[in-house]
């Protein structure tokens, strides 16, 4: 039995009177690729913002704990510090800079200054970005920066890895790739995954956690949550 | 990363060391006065330069920390007598104001606008207090405050350890060069160290370098002291200069000169806004000398066509430029290595 | 109990100075997000409006309320078809924009009307409160503001221009899906903003000395009232007008004019930094 990673404890947050993540209490050990899904506003998003500092103050109660450390409170960039690396929704990356420059910031912080420049070197073979290594991230189109940002959570080596949404707005074959990536990440790291895109989950073929109305409606395996009736009836609305 | 790397061009040494000869000779061909207070105006704007360009921190009141370096040597060197000290608490007293204020936005993570906003109330406080100080009953050890007469008369700078061995004319205008040199390569220095390129970083997402583990908020206020410590050494200088110390160098037209001066000269560069600063400066000395045309006035319509025309200023689209040129460069040469190589090769099979 | 009375009055004109500068900025800045550094020469333009048709032999008040706000109104016009159309939504360059547009303006005035004060002397002559003597025209001060905070009111919520305005305060989306030409709409408000302004310098001018820099100390009191107050025109002005009118005034008779400024300044920056959003971005949030 591996070692819990993520833990969060009657994890709450309420945004005036609506209450997005309602108690939560959720498990994560070493080494799991966990999806987190569920219909718009179930409160996915707002809960992996509230397990990484994103969301604190008068707005969250309950605990997070990630491997065993109280994180609670805790500033976004500290709990990063931990070794964790987060993907957000809406692509964030320095749209000014190249993409090696971009890489070149994150590899630095665990690399040091000499170590760094080796770290782009391997991600840009990894993900095969070394073609457009010094083009400016602007210019790129929107499956290559999703890569890019991608490319930054994985250059300072974390253990453990939060994409989210990493599958919007890729083609077909672009997903397939993302999809190579993920279970390459999954060899070394923990990772959780939010995303909508059906077709992505299934293939992924994990572990999945579903949220309805800021709950866990239904923990475990792929095959048995996705044909799962409740779930269905999540999605779909009241229909046989 | 090295050399060309995050839009920060190489230092070209033999363009700075022509420079560095051209300003040493200067006194032989003209007065010092004026060059002397420019080169000071160009401080200041390297000042704001660095900190708006590169780590995106827009002040609305730089001339806060103008007005504190100035008042600080003032009423320092009429208590202490001897230059040295005044000197350095000049550099200490605004970087500790700018570490506290700064910490106190930036920890609250405000930025943009109110940024601006809270930046310009600090400096119109100072405004409004060291106005209202007249009179016996306002003073700091032995310097009145003198409200908005200032403080005049206080000791200049002296060569250090001989309170009697003024340093003024045309030997202050080496000091005041030496200083500026000092001031840019400390900043060139900052923007080629790690610090500097988080610093950029920052500037292009703040929210992806947090993700990243950087602590932001301790970034930004850090470079805000910096840029407060020379905007402090530029005021020192100043009252040096002037030989009177009064509360317009904390007015809004100082605070908006010198966002005027890093505008046109260009944001992302440091040449840019120090040699707007001359520009404009001596612009404006030569418009002081007649009356038809007001120094607002033209001022004013620069501001209008610039941020209408060129909203990032002269120098970036000089910089897009450069990159561009550097980049075809390394293509030049990758295609004459290439083309050598497929040379060798041919002679290699004959 | 005088005393009290003139403390009393004092806050209520304070509050009603505040409101009246800062009227026209709010509007600006509630409906179009814009942060008009030149309001302050706005205002300053007004008073030598008043003070020039005065001495032109007009009637003081119908120079004050009549054509000082048409005056600055055009001004904001021409200004706006100018300078400020082509910069909606780029809060940083209209901020620099319009501090360029104070300083022209400052500029033009100087070599208009030239550097010494030009004034005119108060309509309303003073009255007696036990003791002390008291300015009559500071009563008529206050009243044109209660009645321009009630005119802005009513407009808003009851008719059909102040639902227009309403909606455009929520974004231009939202003026287009209504069938309105954004365009058109910002440009009138712009002009109703610069007009508002117009007329609290005229209403101001005969209490000072007017100078082209007097825009300036008007500008640092408006900035921070509106920036404080939040989104919500009318709740948000009156909110921090009233909060820092009280604390500049009694800190004003506590102690010197010049710590009450201090005081107004400094809690401004508390504020700031405690509630960016402004005081009706965290309370009253659905007030107009």
């Amino acid at each position: 039995m591996s070692e819990p990673v993520v833990e969060t404890q009657e994890l709450a947050v309420r945004f005036g009177g609506v209450l997005a993540v309602d108690h939560v209490n959720f498990l994560l050990r070493e080494r799991e690729l966990r999806c987190l899904i569920g219909p718009n506003g179930a409160g996915k998003s707002t809960f992996f913002k509230s397990i990484t500092g994103q969301i604190r103050g008068a707005n969250a109660s309950g605990r997070v704990l990630i491997r065993g450390q109280d994180v609670t409170g805790w500033s976004t960039h500290q709990i990063v510090r931990l070794g964790i690396g987060i993907k957000t929704q809406v692509p964030s990356v320095m749209n000014g800079l190249t993409v090696a420059e971009n890489l070149w910031l994150s590899a630095r912080r665990t690399a040091g200054h000499d170590g760094a420049e080796a770290a782009v070197d391997e991600v840009l073979a990894e993900l095969e970005l070394g073609a457009i290594a010094r083009r400016p991230v602007g210019e790129l189109a929107h499956g290559q920066r999703q890569l890019v940002e991608i490319g930054t959570v994985l250059a300072n080596k974390p253990w453990l890895v939060l994409l989210d949404e990493p599958a919007a707005g890729l083609t077909n074959v672009e997903t397939e790739r993302l999809i190579a990536i993920i279970k390459r990440i999954n060899q070394t790291a923990t990772l959780i995954v939010v995303d909508h895109d059906m077709h992505f989950v299934r293939t992924l073929d994990s572990l999945i956690t579903v949220f309805h109305q800021g709950a866990i409606l239904v923990e475990g395996h792929a095959q048995k949550v996705l044909t799962d009736p409740s779930v269905r009836e999540v999605y779909l609305g009241n229909r046989a | 990363m090295t050399g060309a790397a995050f839009g920060i061009g190489r230092i070209h040494w033999n363009w700075l060391a022509a420079l560095v000869i051209v300003l040493a000779a200067l006194p032989l061909v003209s007065e010092t006065n004026t060059p002397t207070l420019l080169a000071i105006w160009a401080l200041f704007a390297l000042s704001l330069a660095l900190m708006w360009g590169y780590a995106g921190i827009l002040s609305f009141g730089h001339a806060a920390y103008f007005g504190l370096g100035a008042y600080t040597y003032a009423i320092a060197s009429f208590n202490i007598g001897e230059s040295t000290v005044p000197v350095l608490l000049a550099l200490i007293v605004p970087a500790v104001v700018a570490a506290i204020i700064g910490a106190m936005m930036f920890y609250g993570r405000i930025s943009d606008v109110y940024l601006g906003v809270m930046t310009l109330v600090v400096t119109l406080i100072l405004n409004r207090f060291m106005n209202a100080t007249a009179g016996d009953a306002y003073k700091i050890g032995n310097a009145r405050l003198g409200g908005f007469n200032g403080i005049p008369a206080f000791p200049t700078l002296n060569v250090p350890g001989e309170p009697n061995m003024e340093v003024y004319g045309t030997a202050y205008y080496y000091v005041v060069i030496v200083g500026l040199l000092l001031a840019y390569l400390i900043a060139r220095w900052i923007l080629a160290s790690a610090f500097g390129r988080t610093l950029i970083g920052i500037r292009e997402n703040e929210l992806r370098m947090e993700l990243l583990g950087y602590n932001v908020p301790a970034y930004k206020t850090a470079i805000f002291s910096v840029s407060g410590a020379m905007a402090g050494l530029a005021g020192c200088l100043f009252a040096n200069w002037a030989e009177i110390v009064t509360p317009s160098v904390f007015s809004l037209g100082t605070t908006a000169e010198v966002l005027i001066w890093v505008i046109v000269g260009g944001l992302g560069t440091l040449i840019g806004p120090m040699i707007a600063a001359v520009a404009l400066g001596s612009l404006k000395l030569e418009l002081g000398h007649q009356t038809t045309v007001d120094n607002s006035l033209v001022l004013g319509a620069i501001l209008i066509l610039v941020v209408l025309l060129l909203p990032r200023g002269f120098a970036p689209s000089f910089v897009a430029w450069r990159r561009r040129f550097a980049q075809s460069q390394v293509h030049r040469r990758q295609a004459r290595g290439t083309r050598r190589r497929r040379i060798a090769l041919q002679e290699a099979k004959q | 109990m005088d005393y009290a009375a003139i403390v009393i009055l004092e806050i209520l004109y304070m509050i009603a100075f505040l409101t009246l500068i800062s009227a026209g900025l709010a509007i600006v800045f509630g409906m179009m997000r814009v942060i008009n550094l030149a309001h302050g020469e706005f205002v300053m333009l007004g008073g030598y409006a008043t003070i020039a048709a005065a001495k032109a032999g007009i009637n003081v008040y119908f120079a004050m309320l009549v054509i000082s706000p048409i005056v600055v109104g055009i001004i904001g016009l021409v200004v706006e078809r100018l300078i400020v159309r082509f910069l909606y939504g780029r809060m940083i360059d209209i901020m620099l924009a319009t501090w360029g547009l104070s300083l022209l303006l400052i500029g033009l005035v100087t070599l208009i009307f030239g550097n010494t004060p030009v004034s005119v002397p108060t309509p309303i002559p003073g009255y007696q409160i036990g003791h002390y003597q008291m300015g009559g025209y500071n009563l008529f001060v206050i009243a044109v503001a209660v009645v321009l905070i009630c005119a802005m009111w009513f407009t808003l919520r009851y008719t059909r221009v102040g639902l227009i305005a309403r909606g455009a305060m929520q974004g231009r989306e939202v003026v287009s899906a209504l069938g309105y030409n954004p365009s058109l709409i910002y440009m009138l408000t712009f002009t109703v903003g610069a007009a508002l302004s117009g007329l609290a310098g005229g209403v101001m001018a005969p209490l000072t000395g007017l100078l082209p820099s007097i825009g300036g100390a008007y500008i640092a009191k408006a900035f921070i009232t509106v920036i404080t107050g939040g989104a919500a025109v009318i709740s948000g002005t009156l909110s921090t007008a009233t909060l820092f009118g009280t604390v500049d005034q009694i800190v004003s008779f506590a102690t010197t004019p010049v710590l009450g400024e201090i005081a107004m300044l400094a809690l401004a920056l508390v504020l700031l930094r405690l509630m960016p959003q402004g005081i009706t971005g965290q309370f009253f949030r659905n007030s107009t």
